[in-house]
């Protein structure tokens, strides 16, 4: 990602796997739950939410509308939530932001990364609300949990943004 | 970045229709979420098999990385044995020689239980092994406090077996493939073992947090928990044996207090799978499903 990256007479990829490209590193963030540790705690980012949202915002064509219903499906199978949670909260996720970008007219990364937080944060706790009991002390664990993902946005953001610039060269 | 233009669909009514379609198709996933979470929510083993076939694959990719990662590891540890050879023979001998007196002491000990059982006699339950695997991954960005382990049922593990490490009481299995099992873990927030103190044998309950630490709650009324006091399970309710080590307390408190786990699962080489203590008797014929 250093030095010169505009290429102009590099072919871009072929359609089919320049469609595929964003779902295929969606997956691939959901499934680093696969790495081998034992947790004592959440404190995984959810990297396949953040993959997510960093192409929703930075290519709006790159997924569809309704992509983010069957990527939380695979992130559901791996991820220990129960079934179904972040079907539903990705998917009003994409709503969300759906809505935003109407109202919102000019917008800058800081704005995607505001965005972006906020989505994280309502996912966590969502999921967090979805899946233990209201009792459970975890609140410090998911606080925790929502800044590193935070953090770790820009980063999934520079990644989606140099998968796009290989998917659709000029 | 300037505001986009591209949702106007002008007169095209494909254009008008896809993106019509968009929406609809949008809210569709959010309410078929919302259905399968309420399904999922009221028959939690619902989906299992869907489960447990997607950790059917990444099992085995977690278990290969796991013995890279533990092969580069180890490597300085070799590098470090290596060097430190002749001091640890010493250390170890002379511990061996520590250690004898002890073991006698054991063995008498040992041999008087088994004697004093048989004049009782008590009839043990034996707690034979299924089998020995590796704790490859977990729900690591969950609040649920999730394990896979690397056998399933055609090393003969089955829902509802308790698992535990060398030192104590890891979990019990909740879901199961055919090469791959899911463990709940003691620390999970729906997690609740019956155990008993050492020191004076009362009744407790130890309760998961979803934090890494463990609650222990008293079963009577205005109960002091001192720290360092030890839980071992009790045998009620037919899974866990009794006697294996569940939690310590760390902070004293009345009635409930917090406690960490004995076994630590992230530091763990192998789990041992058991059958459950006391099963539960087959449902009697002609009633139920």
């Amino acid at each position: 990602m250093t030095g010169i990256d505009y290429e102009p007479f590099a072919p871009a990829l072929p359609p089919a796997p320049a469609r595929l490209l964003p779902w295929a590193t969606v997956a691939a963030g959901s499934l680093l739950t696969a790495l081998p540790f034992i947790a004592p705690a959440p404190i995984l980012p959810p990297c396949g939410l953040l993959m997510l949202l960093a192409w929703r915002l930075l290519s709006r064509f790159s997924l569809r509308l309704w992509a983010a219903a069957p990527l939380g499906l695979l992130d559901d199978l791996v991820s220990g939530q129960p079934l179904g949670s972040a079907v539903l909260l990705w998917s009003l996720c994409f709503l969300l932001i759906e809505f935003l970008e109407q109202r919102l007219v000019f917008r800058d990364f800081w704005q995607d990364w505001a965005i972006a937080t906020g989505a994280i944060a309502f996912c966590l706790v969502g999921g967090r609300f979805l899946a233990t009991p209201l009792a459970a002390p975890l609140d410090s664990a998911v606080a925790v949990q929502i800044g590193l993902s935070a953090l770790l946005f820009p980063l999934a953001s520079r990644i989606a943004a140099w998968l796009d610039a290989k998917r659709n060269r000029p | 970045m300037a505001p986009v233009r591209d949702r106007r669909t002008g007169f095209s009514r494909r254009r008008q229709y896809g993106l019509f379609l968009g929406y609809v198709l949008a809210v569709a996933g959010a309410v078929l979420g919302a259905a399968l979470l309420l399904a999922s929510r009221f028959h939690p083993p619902a989906f299992a098999a869907l489960r447990m076939g997607a950790a059917s694959i990444t099992a085995p990719v977690s278990g290969a990385l796991a013995w890279a990662v533990g092969g580069i590891a180890s490597v300085p540890a070799s590098i470090g044995n290596y060097f430190a050879v002749h001091a640890r023979n010493k250390a170890l001998i002379a511990e061996i020689e520590r250690s004898r007196a002890l073991l006698t002491r054991a063995r008498v000990i040992a041999y008087d239980n088994r004697r004093l059982a048989a004049l009782l006699q008590l009839r043990e339950r034996g707690v034979e092994p299924v089998v020995t695997a590796r704790l490859v991954s977990s729900t690591a960005s969950s609040g649920r406090r999730f394990a896979l382990l690397n056998a399933g049922r055609w090393q003969g593990v089955l829902p509802g077996m308790p698992v535990r490490g060398p030192e104590g009481v890891v979990g019990r299995v909740v879901e199961t493939g055919p090469a791959v099992a899911r463990v709940l873990l003691l620390t999970d927030a729906e997690s609740l073992i019956p155990v008993r103190r050492t020191r004076d044998g009362l009744p407790a309950i130890v309760a998961g947090r979803g934090d890494g630490m463990v609650e222990v709650r008293s079963v009577g009324s205005s109960v002091r928990f001192a720290p360092g006091e030890l839980f071992v399970t009790t045998g009620t309710g037919g899974i866990y044996p009794p006697g294996i080590p569940a939690a310590r307390v760390v902070r004293g408190g009345l009635d409930a207090a917090e406690a960490r786990p004995i076994a630590l699962p992230d530091s763990l080489d192998f789990a041992l799978v058991q059958r459950p203590f006391m099963p539960l008797p087959p449902p009697p014929p002609g009633r139920g499903r």
